[in-house]
C-alpha cells in the first residue's frame, strides 16, 4: 500500500485493474485504492508477472502493507515485491523511479531519516524495512553499514522481511468485481452495506448510489460486518467519515507545525479580462479558457522564479521540488477536498494548462485520480473565486512550504494615473512557511504573478 | 430550426442534470441564479454553455454570459437565437 499523500496512512483497496499472470509495466495501472479522501489508480513501480494477490478487495491496510506480488520478467524464481513498498523509503525505492526523486517527502513519516536513494536502492535488495534500522550516521542517518548490518540480524533470526499479511491466503482474484462509484462506496460505509451482496443497475453492473440506498432499506446484511481481523489491517474510527477525518489530521498538522506568515495583493485584471474576450471569441466553447487557467499558468511561472517557495520543508531543511507541480485544491461535490497536481504546469501553453485543469477536475470528481498526481504537488493553489468570497488566506499542505489563494475576479474602483476607473480586480494571497522562507520572498512571488498577468499573451 | 420554450427549458434541463446529476431542476425558480443555485463553478459552467451549444447548435459566446445567469434567461437566449 503507497502512500498517496503525508497525511495517508491506510488505505483501502477498492478493486484490481489487472489479473492473476498479466504482465505489468512500469507505470501501468495496476489498482484502484481508496484513501479516503478519494480514490485513485495506483501503477505499477516494476515490470514483471502478476504472481498473486495479497490483499482482497474491500480491505483496508495500512501503508507499506504489501499488496501483490510481481516475478521479474525473465527470473521466474526469483520473487520480487510490487506494490509491496515499505512505508518509509516509499513505493518507488526498489524502482528508484523518476518520483522518488522528486518527493522523497510526503511519503516520508516525520522523524524519520530515511537515506538517499542509493541507500533506499540496497535496502529495498536486501529487503530491510528501512523504519526499522537504527542509523549510525551523522544526526542519526542510515548508513550502508546499517543495512547490512539489519539485513544479517534478520537472517539469522530466520525473520523474513516479506509480507507481514502474506499469512492470509491470497483472495480470489474477483475478476468480475464490480465498478463501484466513490459516492456509493462511501455511503455503502456509513450505511453498513455489503458492496459484494449489492447487485448494480449502472453500466456493466456498476453500483450506484440507488443501488446501495435500496440494498440497504431492505433485508440485507447489517452493520455488523466489521473486516475480518488481519494483520496489517487497521479498524476503521466510527464517528469521522474518511475525507473529513483525513483533512483534520493534516490540517491539524499544519496548523500545529508550520508558522504561516500570509502576504496578499491586489492584481488589476483588466488586461486579461480584455484579452480573454477578444481570444475566447476564436475559441470553440470546449477550448474556451478561464481566468483561474491563466492565473494558474502565472504562478507556475513565478514558482520557477522563484524556487525557494517551490519544494517541501523536511528533516528541518528545504528540498526544492525538481520542477514546478502545482496543487490544485478541488472540491468534490460530496464534500472531500483534493489537491492533485499538474505537472509540469509551468512548461504547459495556456490551452494545455486549461485542459488538464477541466480533466483534473473531471476525474477528482469521478474518483478516478492517479497515485503520481496525488503525492507530487509542489505549491499548491486554492481558488475558492467561484464560492463568491474575495479572498482566501489558505492553510498550506505539508510538507509544502507555500499555497496560493486566489479569490473571486471583483470590480472594483482602481486609480490609475491620478484617475479613477472600475477594473476587474483579483485578491492573490501568499500563504509561507516561515521556516523557509520570510514574508518578502511572499511578496516577490506576488509581484511576480502580477507582472506575468499584466502580459497575458505572453502566457 | 427554432426551439420552442418547452424545448429550450428542456436544454437547459439536461444540461444541468449532466453535470450535478442529481440537481431538482424543476424545484429551482427560473428566475434564480443558476450558477449559485446548482454550485456550479466556472469549468463546470463552462461545460453547461458547451452542452447548450451541442444540444441547440445556437452560438453562445462569453458576451452573452451575462444573460445565462438563471435558466429563464438560457432558455430565453436559446428561443431567440435560434428563431
Amino acid at each position: 500500500m503507497p502512500s498517496l499523500g503525508a497525511d495517508m496512512d491506510a488505505g483501502t483497496l477498492v478493486e484490481w485493474l489487472v489479473h492473476e499472470g498479466d504482465t505489468v509495466r512500469r507505470g501501468d495501472p495496476m489498482a484502484v485504492i481508496d484513501t479516503d479522501k478519494s480514490a485513485i489508480e495506483v501503477e505499477s513501480f516494476d515490470e514483471g508477472v502478476v504472481e498473486s494477490f495479497l490483499v482482497e478487495p474491500g480491505t483496508r491496510v495500512a501503508v507499506g502493507t504489501p499488496l501483490a506480488r510481481l516475478t521479474p520478467l525473465g527470473a521466474a524464481a526469483e520473487e520480487a515485491p510490487a506494490l509491496s513498498a515499505p512505508p518509509a523509503p516509499g513505493p518507488a525505492a526498489a524502482a528508484a523511479s523518476r518520483e522518488a526523486a522528486r518527493i522523497p517527502a510526503p511519503r516520508r513519516p516525520a522523524g524519520a531519516r530515511i537515506g538517499t536513494p542509493p541507500l533506499r536502492h540496497h535496502a529495498a535488495e536486501l529487503g530491510v524495512d528501512l523504519t526499522k534500522v537504527v542509523g549510525t550516521g551523522a544526526h542519526g542517518t542510515i548508513t550502508r553499514a546499517d543495512i547490512d548490518r539489519a539485513a544479517a540480524e534478520a537472517a539469522s533470526s530466520g525473520a523474513t522481511s516479506a509480507t507481514p499479511s502474506a499469512a492470509a491466503p491470497p483472495a480470489p482474484a474477483a475478476p468480475g468485481a464490480p465498478r463501484v462509484s466513490p459516492y456509493a462506496r462511501r455511503l455503502a460505509r456509513e450505511m453498513g452495506v455489503d458492496l459484494t451482496k449489492v447487485e448494480g443497475s449502472g453500466r456493466e453492473g456498476a453500483v450506484r448510489a440507488d443501488d446501495v440506498r435500496a440494498a440497504a432499506a431492505g433485508p440485507g446484511p447489517t452493520a455488523e460486518q466489521a473486516p475480518v481481523a488481519e494483520p496489517g489491517a487497521e479498524p476503521r474510527p466510527v464517528a469521522a467519515s474518511g475525507s473529513r477525518a483525513t483533512i483534520a489530521a493534516l490540517m491539524s498538522r499544519a496548523k500545529r507545525e508550520i508558522p504561516h506568515y500570509y502576504v496578499a495583493q491586489t492584481v488589476d485584471l483588466t488586461p486579461l479580462v480584455e484579452w480573454l474576450r477578444r481570444t475566447n471569441k476564436e475559441r470553440p466553447v470546449s477550448e474556451r479558457i478561464v481566468a483561474a487557467a491563466a492565473i494558474l499558468k502565472a504562478a507556475a511561472l513565478a514558482a520557477r522564479e522563484h524556487p525557494e517557495l517551490n519544494g517541501f520543508w523536511l528533516d528541518d531543511g528545504f528540498v526544492p521540488g525538481d520542477d514546478v507541480h502545482l496543487g490544485i485544491a478541488v472540491h468534490v461535490r460530496d464534500g472531500a477536498l483534493v489537491a492533485p497536481a499538474i505537472h509540469h504546469t509551468a512548461d504547459l501553453t495556456l490551452p494545455e494548462v486549461m485542459a488538464a485543469l477541466r480533466d483534473l477536475v473531471k476525474r477528482a470528481r469521478a474518483g478516478r485520480l492517479r497515485r503520481a498526481e496525488m503525492a507530487d504537488p509542489t505549491l499548491t493553489v486554492s481558488d475558492l473565486g467561484d464560492q463568491g468570497v474575495e479572498e482566501v488566506i489558505g492553510v498550506i499542505y505539508a510538507p509544502q512550504v507555500a499555497l496560493l489563494g486566489v479569490g473571486r475576479v471583483v470590480e472594483r474602483p482602481w486609480a490609475v494615473d491620478q484617475m479613477i476607473g472600475v477594473r476587474p480586480t483579483v485578491r492573490l494571497t501568499l500563504s509561507g512557511d516561515h521556516r523557509a522562507t520570510d514574508g518578502a520572498a511572499g511578496a516577490r512571488f506576488l509581484n511576480t504573478v502580477d507582472r506575468l498577468l499584466q502580459h497575458p499573451e505572453e502566457l | 430550426m427554432s426551439i420552442t420554450p418547452e424545448e429550450a427549458r428542456a436544454m437547459v434541463a439536461r444540461a444541468v442534470r449532466k453535470i450535478v446529476p442529481d440537481a431538482g431542476v424543476e424545484s429551482v425558480p427560473p428566475d434564480a441564479d443558476l450558477r449559485r443555485a446548482f454550485e456550479l463553478d466556472s469549468l463546470d459552467f463552462l461545460s453547461f454553455v458547451e452542452l447548450l451549444v451541442a444540444d441547440s447548435g445556437v452560438r453562445i459566446d462569453e458576451d452573452d454570459y451575462p444573460e445565462l445567469t438563471t435558466t429563464a434567461g438560457c432558455s430565453d437566449l436559446l428561443v431567440r437565437r435560434s428563431a
